[in-house]
């Protein structure tokens, strides 16, 4: 779609909102808007909740997050793969039927070179097609997560793709903006009328879409306007231009709920917080001990669990929206069990006592690498702990820092201890653990290596027998509690601010479902 | 001088001006591309958390991100030089067409900035400069000191507060009423145009125009004590006359040059203000750039600023050209 044609329908739209008063138009905001409209090319949240109105995948989330039906009716596994029966009577949104000619097409272009999609698909090698609506995913081995894998794995339609010259995502050397950057063409239950990067987006309901009538939710038009500025974006609430604010700060809330006609819904992020410390090196990088590694003891990595106060985190630093952990799951992924999500305590007097048992009642010095714009009050979290830890002795030197900047530290092994924040798409801890435990995995900054627990990473990939497999995943948690390799701080929590005339249900992974919003 | 040689010294002086230019313009983006490395690393923004490490070394070595500074910026200067700046990293859209497609805000922002800074700054500064000792020049000068000494964001803030959420008149943030005429989309030709610019554009202008009001004040007070205006009133002018024909006119000259200087400046300051109003132009889509270290989009910009800089420098350097003989003189 051309600019001019663009301009022509936004202002079409902008005389039919006056004109027809009776349509429940969703105005919304939130910080940043979708990268880009191909459901390939980036794995960015935003991007991916956005296309998720116009897009959608075999397997889908509800609002409290189980796995429900989308474009697969149903799944069955087996030995080798996985076998999808697809919904009937499904179109895209240039009419064209989806079928499982599309499911193959899709999955293709998932995994090739230029999607940032791969690591969901990879375990795929093969698309079986039984008949137009049932398709087999066969991967090497039992995969007993796939689906969780697949939810945000959308559907394109091959002929529009072909015509179109997108069967593949762009990749970054490329030279010129393909068409699948700003048009887009889904079964999901909202159209892409116009769109204005950046400014105004507008999507409109699809009255053809297959779960007309299976959800409540009664939104004729979209409206969504990204707003960069915090303040500017709570002004645009409290002023009544926007219906609701997906990420108004968290300090905001209280004012925000005083107001009349204006409510709050707050709800356990899946993303944890913690510390990491550096056990793979000789010696540290920042610290004054020479010769060795205090992280290499445990007894440093109790006396530090111990010596962060996390409910005076939770009461002070985040006014209370945040739940203390310890461990670095939330509670909704399988593995967390409340035995486990309890913290470690804090007790002073004993991470003092551990510190001179480890031959470091003096304390020693260490830099602290944190994010300050990535994380609900990430720099502020890590200046408690500074103070903290300066009651067992241990100075450590502050350096926080962008996140562009903060990250590469921690993908490069170059920090010693460092803030890292968590989420699990998945919801399954084979996630968690094969980023951040396994020995090999490309988030775990701080070399831990543990025999059984890279042994159970494997295991629970292919492990199918579910009470075996939850039991693997118990196993390989309480050797990470015992370990302690990280310092879990909490679990964020999600605070969506809107107007009491229309019900915005929260969900976990910070998504808007526009399938579930109602206007009363 | 004869027609013919002015010409030639102006031609001369034009070209020795241009090289100058130029040289800027390659210091300014070699500056500004060696502190796109403290930046932070782009890698990370682009793929997903669940990228193998394999995938980031991949990426990176696709955009050459590995190599020394030097080479990437030789490469940057030669693509630069064939009219390509590349592709954003964040959106993946061609990083020409993107400022271009962000510029008619950022420049119908400075303009009507421009028009109140310009306006009011002369209509205040000949007011406060004339009844210097009125309660209400007073009042100005006082209020006129938040101006200055106010960050833009807090002011833009300010704003929104009293004439968005409090009184309702205005609207908080974004640019309404768009069209398209010939290609420029304005909003300046519809009535949610002028509502969503107003707030904007005087947080924008509020600095400039103290400055060209004190300006106007100070230059109105030190002509009102000059000869000829005594000489005027002795000879029995209306005060109308003597302000406005006399003391004013002579005011502007020192004025215009600072208006002239300022106008880049606008532009260049308008990141603040259009972040803070989401106003869609080439300062909010640069300070987005920095977020995610989009480094095509910064080169562009940082080199786009720079040249909008030295094209008004030259000018005013005609300009002066044209009007002091003197410089006409050292130039040859």
């Amino acid at each position: 779609m051309n600019f001019r044609k663009m301009a022509k329908l936004s202002s079409v739209a902008l005389i039919m909102a006056t004109a027809a008063n009776a349509e429940n138009v969703l105005k919304w905001t939130s910080q940043g808007d979708a990268l880009t409209m191909d459901p390939h090319s980036q794995n960015e949240s935003p991007t991916i909740a956005f296309n998720g109105q116009i897009y959608e995948a075999l397997v889908a989330r509800d609002i409290e997050m189980n796995l429900v039906p989308e474009l697969a009716e149903s799944w069955t596994a087996s030995p080798d793969g996985w076998t999808f029966k697809l919904r009937k009577g499904v179109t895209f949104h240039d009419g064209a039927d989806f079928t499982a000619e599309d499911v193959v097409f899709s999955f293709n272009r998932a995994l090739e070179e230029s999607s940032d999609y791969k690591e969901q698909v990879k375990t795929v090698s093969n698309i079986e097609v039984i008949d137009d609506y049932t398709v087999k995913l066969v991967t090497a081995g039992a995969n007993p997560i796939l689906p969780n894998t697949l939810t945000n794995v959308y559907m394109m339609d091959s002929g529009w793709a072909k015509a179109n010259g997108v069967e593949r995502p762009q990749d970054f050397a490329a030279e010129e903006e393909t068409f699948s950057v700003r048009n887009s063409n889904g079964t999901g239950p909202f159209m892409l009328t116009s769109r204005a990067p950046e400014e105004l987006s507008v999507l409109t309901r699809n009255k053809s879409w297959w779960g007309d009538a299976m959800y409540p939710g009664n939104v004729d038009r979209i409206e969504y306007r990204p707003i960069k500025n915090a303040a500017t974006r709570v002004a645009a609430l409290l002023s009544g231009e926007v219906d609701f604010v997906l990420d108004a700060p968290l300090q905001d809330l209280k004012r925000i709920e005083a107001t009349e006609g204006l409510t709050t819904k707050t709800v356990a992020q899946v993303r944890s917080i913690f510390f990491g410390m550096d056990q793979s090196l000789d010696e540290l990088r920042s610290s004054n001990v020479k010769g060795a590694n205090p992280f290499r003891d445990i007894k440093v990595r109790e006396a530090f669990n111990l010596a962060i106060d996390k409910d005076a985190i939770q009461r002070v630093v985040m006014d209370g929206l945040s739940f203390p952990t310890g461990i670095i799951t939330p509670p909704g992924v399988l593995g967390n069990t409340p035995e486990l999500d309890k913290q470690y305590g804090f007790d002073l007097d004993k991470a003092k006592s551990l510190m001179a048992e480890a031959g470091y009642s003096d304390g020693f010095e260490i830099q602290l690498d944190c994010p300050n714009n990535r994380y609900n009050n990430d720099e502020k979290i890590c200046q408690a702990a500074v103070a903290m830890l300066a009651k067992i002795g241990v100075k450590v030197n502050l350096d926080a820092i962008p996140k562009a900047q903060h990250f590469p530290k921690i993908q490069k092994r170059v920090s010693d201890f460092y803030m890292l924040g968590w989420g699990v798409s998945t919801l399954d801890s084979h996630y968690v653990f094969t980023y951040l435990f396994d020995g090999e995995g490309s988030w775990n900054g701080i070399g831990y290596n543990n025999a059984r627990v890279n042994e159970i990473t494997k295991l629970i990939e292919t492990e199918t027998d579910i009470p075996k497999r939850t039991a693997l995943i118990d196993e390989a948690w309480h050797i990470i509690k015992k370990d302690m390799p990280y310092l879990p701080i909490h679990h964020q929590v999600l605070g969506w601010s809107m107007k009491d005339n229309v019900d915005v249900p929260i969900a976990a992974d910070d998504h808007l479902r526009p399938r579930y919003v109602v206007f009363k | 001088m004869a027609p013919l040689l002015l010409a030639g010294l102006m031609f001369y002086f034009i070209i020795n001006r241009l090289a100058q230019a130029l040289l800027v313009m390659a210091v300014v983006s070699a500056i500004s591309f060696s502190l796109f490395n403290f930046v932070g690393d782009p890698v990370n923004n682009m793929v997903g958390q669940d990228a193998t490490r394999e995938q980031r070394v991949e990426i990176r070595q696709q955009l050459g991100l590995d190599d020394p500074i030097l080479v990437q910026y030789q490469r940057f200067m030669l693509n630069v030089a064939q009219g390509d700046f590349g592709l954003s990293y964040r959106i993946k859209q061609p990083v020409s067409q993107l400022i271009l497609e962000k510029l008619p805000a950022t420049l119908e922002l400075v303009f009507a900035s421009a028009v109140i800074a310009v306006f009011l700054g002369i209509v205040l500064g000949v007011f406060t400069g004339i009844r210097r000792y009125s309660w209400v020049s007073k009042t100005i000068m006082s209020v006129s000191l938040i101006g200055v000494s106010l960050p833009t964001f807090i002011i833009g803030i300010g704003l929104i507060y009293l004439f968005a959420v409090y009184l309702r008149w205005l609207p908080s943030s974004g640019r309404a009423g768009v069209i398209e005429i010939g290609g420029w989309k304005t909003s300046l030709l519809t009535i949610d145009g002028w509502r969503s610019i107003i707030l904007p554009a005087i947080t924008l202008s509020l600095f400039q125009l103290t400055m060209i009001l004190r300006l106007v004040r100070a230059e109105m007070l030190e002509v009102m004590r000059s000869d000829y205006i005594k000489f005027a009133k002795a000879r029995g002018l209306a005060n109308r006359a003597i302000h406005f024909g006399h003391a004013l006119r002579n005011t502007l000259v020192p004025v215009i040059t600072i208006i002239g200087l300022n106008i880049g400046g606008l532009i260049a300051y308008s990141v603040i203000t259009e972040t803070v109003f989401q106003w869609p132009g080439t300062g909010l889509m640069f300070i987005q750039a920095v977020d995610f270290v989009d480094v095509p989009i910064m080169a562009a910009y940082l080199i786009f600023v720079a040249l909008l800089f030295v094209v008004i420098n030259l000018i005013v350097d005609i300009l002066y050209f044209v009007v002091d003989p003197r410089i006409r003189r050292g130039g040859s």
